[in-house]
């Protein structure tokens, strides 16, 4: 909640009804008299009160008479008092002689009397309150029962003043009380009008309403000057308390559209002070009118919900881009104003509301943990981490393993003697990334079911710690694939089925893989050749070299070795090298690429000829011009370390689109930035993104410059303009400049502990100031700590009785809410089992 | 090797080892490992020659169990007290013998099984009679040893590992002492007893385990000494008397005349009366007295206090008092003195388990437990062989430059090392809090270096010790009994001793993982004012992994969960686990990102994590899941909200069927 919210609250408690709320003992205020006489005698004129008269001796009316007591503090804020007149035995008055008059209460006015209420109608402080308060303001609210009744007062106000009616399930309940006391305070300025029917209620509002629950509704008749148009209405969507009432009431009086003509920062209307969004219509001279219109249009939608402004950008020097033409203004302190760019009102609304939700659930939430806070420290114990809950949760699933072969230190070396290519996954069965991936791995398992010569095996670390160190296994997970006479391969991409069936897949073939003739390496570049992989999609690249080129050839072979099971490399240095590589015009040495089946071979001279450069290369090359962004290949692409042009698209992007993104790609600034998109439905956390930049989805396709890398700016390309390779280029070109204004900042935020961790230190022992030297002569300073702290050493007298009870209570006092062992939960049982033997 | 210096010949090697016991063994192991050049000296014609008269009774009271339900070879040598550490499984003491409680026997042929298929260098029948030192400037340490043996044969060597044991056996001398047999030569055929009555002296298990030999046919046995017994159980110290050897304790609280009493064995005497009859008497009435004039003219205690315990006469006394250092081979120079207190059985030294007195000369095994003496293990086979193993990568860091061996790890697997070793462990956990897994972090604390079993008394000597760096802060883990939990005259079964709840793990009983993290290394001033009962000195943070029924801390949530709390806090950093999903989130929305994505899915290792993983995450509201959401943006976090709550009242622990348990246990 924010400050001002807060100063709001309690300046409100404290000048309506400093202590209304708070139930006291209201025998302080309630009034004593002695006789009838005493008391008619003592009237003021004008002074209101409430009397009961009572036989000395009344034992049947006492359940009403602590209420009324306790009311009495209540009443006296609003200048009514409470007195309470004994009968003396004789009296035989209109007041006491009665005996149905004792189980009564009388208002008076002076000495005339307004009301009298039977002792059930005045069953608690709420309905003592609502009902005095409700005889009271007779005038003040109206009650009706129909809808012309209703309708007739409607008419008779407008022009005039407004109204606010309310629905109450029955009379004497806290929202009845609620509205006559806002009625009290306002009713003067605003007609009230109050009714029990549930008739009524379906009458005026529009769907289906709880005829259960209260219900409040602002009517702005005032505004109606024609008799033929209605009064607007606004109704109160929080629960029906004196305070919500009060606020609805402040924000229907407060004007519709404040107009502003300085900085927006420094701007405070009431909305904000009552913790609302405060929403600018940024406005120019040529279009005031309108925009006054907008904004008037808005503030109707937005009333209760938030404030709307309108911002003359003439009259203010504003720093943010030319487009914008909302902003957002939040009560919480320090937090910026957004400025939007917005294309109708329904978003202006959409905005707020949605802001508000947020809000509210967050509002809940830090409830919640407060409340927890003081059960519990903190959510400490829940787990946050996604994995690790993911996998408790799905511990109970039996995995599918029987594909995979159980390794262990016993029949590991054989196993691998056995087959031509064994593949090993090194996992730890209590950890969470190593069952998860598990769960990857058996997926593997059935897609590769039948593959011949691919045998997937699995160690657990935890049950053959010296086979998993042997191997060198540091990290769990690690899946190795061994071959026969040949040093393994560790696997390096995602965890996930399809990434490690390729890669087990690709690893069956050497890489590179040397080819003999010119028809196997044509073949290798439709992707024919060798069979094994035909089925699989990975563009073919292949490097030509001329026998003399050996440096680049070993560069090659190596780069392939780090590249095994990742890429699909083929090698070609027999003497028609040079016929097969001019077939492409290039000459050797060089690189033939296929990026996929069907598409034209990309010819690539190779220059460098170290291994660091061949495989930064080959990196470069496999990667795409416009590449579809999704999870698993993000990082190839952050790995340029560039900004990001991306398309955040629906669906498919459009041909004209692709094509127009493509040109871009293609053009001069190809090397400056990654030019991609990105397929919200195939990659739907695509929404969350959008959504941190710009509070709502956007409207899509949405075209964004993102500079991952350095500054984290978000640039939105202008909705309004086409994307085409002009436009985008211009666009490009003015950002460079430093002419755009970021619609978004990457958060800079670090990366903290997500909670505290127990103090155990502190809980251990208060820090020692002076450490006291060790061997033992520190008697004094160091009491016994932590349990079983036996002093009685040598004293048997106190020792009688075990010192351990007292440690077992010490222990045991902090563990509420017993989760833990079998002794405890004995000892538990066995100590409530002695009380009650006891007993 | 033959070397000449000043005219003498000598047989020089660069490592003695006096001792093919155990310990003299395990180090050979370690150095023959390591390819250095070692001999060791044994004085008998076999190694293990103390266990082939030790214990007289012939019972091993270490731990052979063949059966842990698990097969982590690691873990399983928590549970085997007899093995030595070898790389080679035949010399698991499982497979010598299946009793629970080996015989000795088995434990000499292990010894010599474990010396040949290692192929040690043992010159046996060689008997070290003494030791001197020889200065040199080029020596390893300024000195020479020169080591002289029964034959006046030489050997010199730069490096003295003393495994020599413990073996003298400890005597006490009082008037009449002479008729005390004692544990070295008395008969231990129950025959010999059958109808006598028998007094004791020592109060340990050599005591209890003669006790116990005996205890169905002689009339009674009274066993006396200073202390009171201590058990084992009690104690949580297994040179203490153990559960197996306590008969005696059973007929003696069971009124079966048997008993125990307390006194000083130096007040005592002895006389023998004409029937050949002892009758105990104290010091104090002998003096001034001559003896020989017979045993009439002594006053014995029952003379004056009539009622008087041991006044009833024995027909034999054992003296059952152990063992201590053989220190007369020693020059002086060397300095070799017995420790103080209830430590003078144990010759001086550091926690580094060097000699106080010479620079280079180590004592290993049994004689090396003063560091530990009643704390933990390293008086056994159990502990010794870990602790001898921290001796060796000590000295070959100081002699050959090789540094404490290590892996370094990214920060991500923090976690997962510390649970890997909390878990399988066994040097941890026998040596518990003597020998400690240290962390070291690099800079930025995005990688760590893992150290094991490093011994914690030199931990402010860390760096010169180790070879390795440690300037960016540390974590120290170790495991702990509960302070105040052990003792003699402790209660150790009183209700709510154990602790089930994560929060009070501090609070834990029963051996457990403590972690301490220091920002700097401690100095040796902070070790030496460490408060009282603490292992370390005051941390800049501390956590304990709570006590568990199993020792198995795997638990993701009372285990895991905290552990990883503490680590962030100490590092000030996140280290969850990503899904590849959430850090794509990251990559595109923060422009930092945790380790585990950083480390993980950056580097192209991401976990994408199988369908029903992910909507379990979604379900926990870790995880958002945006294919149902596409425009209403408020949907996500009231799911969020929905699964909080079912999160939270999803039981975890499954509270009801285990006090149902209990419950069952209790009837």
């Amino acid at each position: 909640m924010s400050a001002q919210k807060d100063r709001w609250v309690s300046s409100l408690v404290f000048l309506l009804f400093c202590a209304c709320s708070i139930l006291r003992s209201g025998s302080a205020s309630l009034q004593q008299e002695p006789s009838p006489q005493h008391y008619f005698s003592g009237l003021e004129a004008g002074k209101t009160s409430l009397a009961f008269f009572t036989p000395t001796v009344s034992p049947g009316a006492q359940p009403f008479l602590e209420q009324i007591e306790s009311s009495a503090e209540a009443l006296q804020d609003y200048g009514i008092s409470v007195v309470k007149v004994n009968c003396p035995k004789e009296d035989v008055s209109r007041y006491c002689g009665k005996e149905n008059a004792l189980r009564k209460a009388f208002l008076f006015r002076g000495i005339r009397l307004i009301r009298e209420f039977p002792t059930d109608a005045l069953f608690d402080v709420n309905s003592i309150v609502a009902n005095v308060l409700f005889a009271l303001l007779f005038n003040e609210v109206k009650y009706v029962e129909t809808l012309a009744d209703f309708e007739n007062i409607e008419n008779m106000l407008k022009g005039k003043s407004n109204m606010v009616f309310a629905y109450v399930p029955a009379t004497g309940t806290a929202e009845h009380r609620a509205v006559m006391e806002a009625a009290f305070v306002y009713g003067t300025i605003h007609q009230f009008v109050l009714t029990t029917e549930a008739a009524l209620l379906k009458a005026t509002s529009h769907d289906d309403p709880d005829v259960s629950s209260a219900w409040l509704l602002f009517c702005h008749c005032q505004r109606a000057t024609e008799p033929a148009q209605p009064c607007r209405r606004t109704a109160l969507a929080q629960p029906l308390t004196l305070l919500n009432i009060h606020r609805h009431l402040k924000l229907m009086g407060a004007p519709l559209v404040t107009e502003v003509a300085e900085d927006p920062e420094k701007i405070s209307t009431v909305h904000l002070q009552l913790g609302l969004p405060l929403v600018f219509i940024l406005s120019q001279t040529e279009t005031h009118e309108a925009d006054r219109r907008t904004a008037e249009f808005v503030a109707w939608q937005l009333l209760g919900k938030a404030g709307v402004a309108l911002l003359s950008r003439d009259l203010v020097d504003l720093n943010v881009l030319h487009r914008s033409n909302v902003a957002l203004k939040t009560p919480d302190e320090g937090m910026p104003i957004q400025y939007l760019v917005l294309e109708d009102t329904d978003e202006v609304i959409t905005l707020v509301e949605d802001k508000n939700k947020v809000k509210q659930i967050q509002e809940d939430e830090q409830e919640e943990e407060e409340d927890e806070d003081e059960q519990e420290n903190n959510n400490q114990d829940i787990q946050d981490d996604q994995v690790v809950e993911a996998v408790s949760r799905d511990k109970k699933r039996e995995l599918p393993l029987e594909q995979i072969r159980v390794l262990t230190e016993e029949n590991f070396h054989p196993s691998l003697q056995e087959a031509a290519q064994t593949v090993v996954l090194f996992y730890a069965s209590w950890e969470a990334m190593s069952l998860a991936v598990l769960r990857s791995y058996s997926e593997v398992a059935s897609l590769l079911k039948g593959t011949p010569g691919v045998v997937l095996s699995r160690v657990n670390c935890w049950d053959w710690p010296g086979l998993c160190s042997q191997e060198n296994v540091t990290q769990f997970p690690t899946l190795r694939i061994y071959k026969e006479g040949q040093q393994s391969v560790t696997y390096g991409g995602m965890w996930a089925p399809e990434e490690l069936s390729s890669f087990i897949l690709l690893s069956q073939v050497s890489c590179p893989l040397k080819l003999a003739t010119m028809e196997e390496a044509e073949g290798y570049l439709r992707g024919e050749f060798p069979s094994e992989l035909s089925s699989q999609q990975h563009p073919s690249l292949l490097g030509v070299f001329s026998t003399a080129t050996s440096e680049a050839r070993e560069a090659f072979e190596e780069a392939g070795n780090i590249l095994s099971g990742h890429v699909r490399m083929g090698m070609y240095f027999e003497d028609d090298s040079l016929a097969l590589s001019q077939k492409y015009s290039v000459s050797p040495p060089a690189l033939l690429l296929a990026r996929s089946r069907g598409r034209s071979v990309e010819s690539i001279p190779l220059s460098k000829h170290s291994v660091q450069d061949m495989l930064q290369m080959i990196r470069y090359e496999l990667l795409d011009i416009f590449p579809e962004i999704t999870v698993p290949n993000l990082p190839q692409y952050l790995q340029l370390g560039k900004p990001f042009l991306i398309l955040f698209s629906a669906g498919d992007i459009s041909q004209g689109e692709s094509k127009e993104m493509l040109k871009v790609a293609k053009g001069r600034a190809q090397q400056a930035f990654v030019a991609c998109w990105l397929n919200l439905k195939k990659t739907p956390v695509g929404h969350g993104i959008l959504r941190t930049y710009f509070s709502t989805t956007p409207s899509l396709p949405v075209l964004l410059w993102v500079n991952l890398h350095a500054g984290g700016q978000v640039f939105r390309f202008p909705s309004e303009q086409p994307i085409t390779e002009m436009n985008i280029l211009s666009w490009l070109e003015k950002l460079q400049a430093g002419l755009e204004i970021p619609s978004s900042t990457l958060s800079e935020e670090d990366w903290k502990p997500p909670l505290p961790a127990y103090d155990f230190l502190q809980m251990m022992e208060p820090p020692v100031p002076e450490l006291s030297p060790q061997p033992g002569h520190t008697p004094a300073q160091h009491p016994p700590k932590g349990p079983g702290g036996d002093t009685a050493r040598g004293d048997t007298a106190t020792r009688e009785e075990p010192s351990q009870e007292s440690t077992a209570e010490e222990v045991g006092s902090p563990g509420r809410g017993l989760r833990g062992t079998a002794p405890r939960l004995a000892a538990r049982d066995k100590q409530q089992g002695k009380r009650h033997s006891e007993l | 090797a033959l070397c000449a210096v000043s005219g003498a010949t000598f047989l020089y090697h660069d490592y003695c080892i006096i001792g093919a016991g155990p310990a003299g063994l395990q180090a050979a192991y370690f150095l023959q490992r390591a390819g250095r050049h070692y001999i060791v000296f044994e004085r008998s014609h076999a190694p293990g020659s103390f266990f082939a008269l030790y214990p007289r009774h012939r019972k091993l009271i270490s731990i052979n169990k063949q059966y842990t339900g698990k097969s982590n070879s690691e873990f399983n040598l928590r549970h085997d007290w007899n093995s030595l550490l070898s790389h080679d499984p035949r010399l698991l003491f499982r497979r010598y013998s299946r009793d629970f409680f080996p015989d000795a026997d088995t434990m000499v042929r292990y010894l010599e099984d474990f010396a040949s298929l290692l192929k040690l260098r043992v010159q046996y029948n060689t008997a070290i009679i003494h030791v001197t030192l020889e200065k040199n400037e080029q020596a390893w340490n300024g000195h020479y040893f020169v080591l002289t043996d029964q034959d006046r044969k030489n050997y010199k060597c730069s490096s003295l590992l003393v495994a020599a044991g413990m073996w003298v056996p400890n005597v006490v001398n009082f008037p009449g002492s002479e008729y005390v047999e004692g544990y070295e030569t008395v008969s231990t055929n129950p025959e010999d007893f059958t109808g006598q009555t028998v007094l004791i002296l020592g109060r340990g298990n050599s005591a209890f385990e003669t006790a116990e030999n005996i205890l169905g046919v002689t009339n009674f046995i009274h066993m006396v000494s200073r202390s009171r017994v201590r058990l084992s159980w009690a104690t949580h110290y297994v040179g203490d008397l153990r559960a197996i050897n306590n008969g005696l304790l059973d007929t003696y609280q069971l009124k079966s005349l048997d008993g125990l009493l307390e006194g000083d064995l130096e007040d005592l005497a002895i006389v023998k009366d004409k029937k050949g009859k002892l009758h105990i008497t104290l010091r104090f009435y002998l003096e001034n007295r001559n003896i020989s004039a017979g045993i009439d003219s002594i006053t014995l205690p029952q003379d004056e206090l009539d009622n008087f315990a041991t006044r009833a006469p024995y027909d034999r006394v054992i003296r059952c008092l152990g063992w201590k250092f053989d220190f007369s081979i020693y020059n002086r120079s060397l300095r070799m003195m017995p420790g103080k207190g209830n430590i003078k059985k144990y010759p001086q030294i550091k926690a580094s388990y060097e000699s106080r007195g010479t620079r280079g000369l180590f004592v290993l095994g049994t004689a090396s437990h003063s560091v530990d003496f009643r704390k933990s293990a390293g008086g056994f086979i159990h502990g010794f062989r870990y602790t001898t193993r921290a001796v060796h990568r000590l000295l070959e860091n100081r002699h050959h430059g090789v540094p404490w061996p290590s892996t370094a790890y990214p920060v991500t697997q923090l976690t997962n090392a510390i649970i890997k070793r909390v878990n399988e462990a066994s040097g941890l956990y026998q040596m518990f809090s003597v020998l400690a897994d240290i962390i070291l972090l690099r800079e930025n604390a995005t990688a760590f270096e893992y150290l094991e079993e490093f011994p914690i008394g030199v931990l402010a000597e860390l760096e010169m010790h180790t070879g390795r760096k440690a300037r960016n802060g540390l974590f120290v883990i170790i495991m702990e009994y509960g302070r105040n939990f052990s003792g003699a005259d402790k209660d150790v079964f009183y209700y709510n001793r154990a602790v089930g709840e994560a929060q009070h793990a501090w609070q834990s009983n029963f051996l457990h993982p403590v972690i301490y993290y220091y920002r700097s290394l401690p100095t040796e001033r902070e070790m030496r004012l460490r408060p009282p009962e603490w292992p370390l000195p005051r941390p800049d943070a501390i956590h304990h992994i709570v006590e568990d029924f199993l020792t198995d801390w795997t638990a993701p949530n009372a285990h895991i969960l905290p552990l990883r709390r503490f680590l962030e806090n100490c590092l000030s950093t996140d280290l969850r686990h990503f899904f590849a999903e959430s850090c794509f989130l990251f990559a595109f929305t923060r422009q930092k990102l945790p380790p585990s994505c950083q480390q993980g899915y950056v580097g192209m290792q991401g976990l994408l994590g199988s369908r029903e993983l992910r909507e379990h995450a979604a379900r926990a509201g870790l995880l958002q899941d945006y294919t149902h959401t596409h425009s209403a943006g408020d949907r996500a976090p009231d799911s969020h909200h929905g699964s909080q709550e079912q999160l939270m009242t999803d039981p975890g622990v499954p509270v009801h069927p285990l006090q149902h348990l209990v419950n069952a246990k209790d009837e």
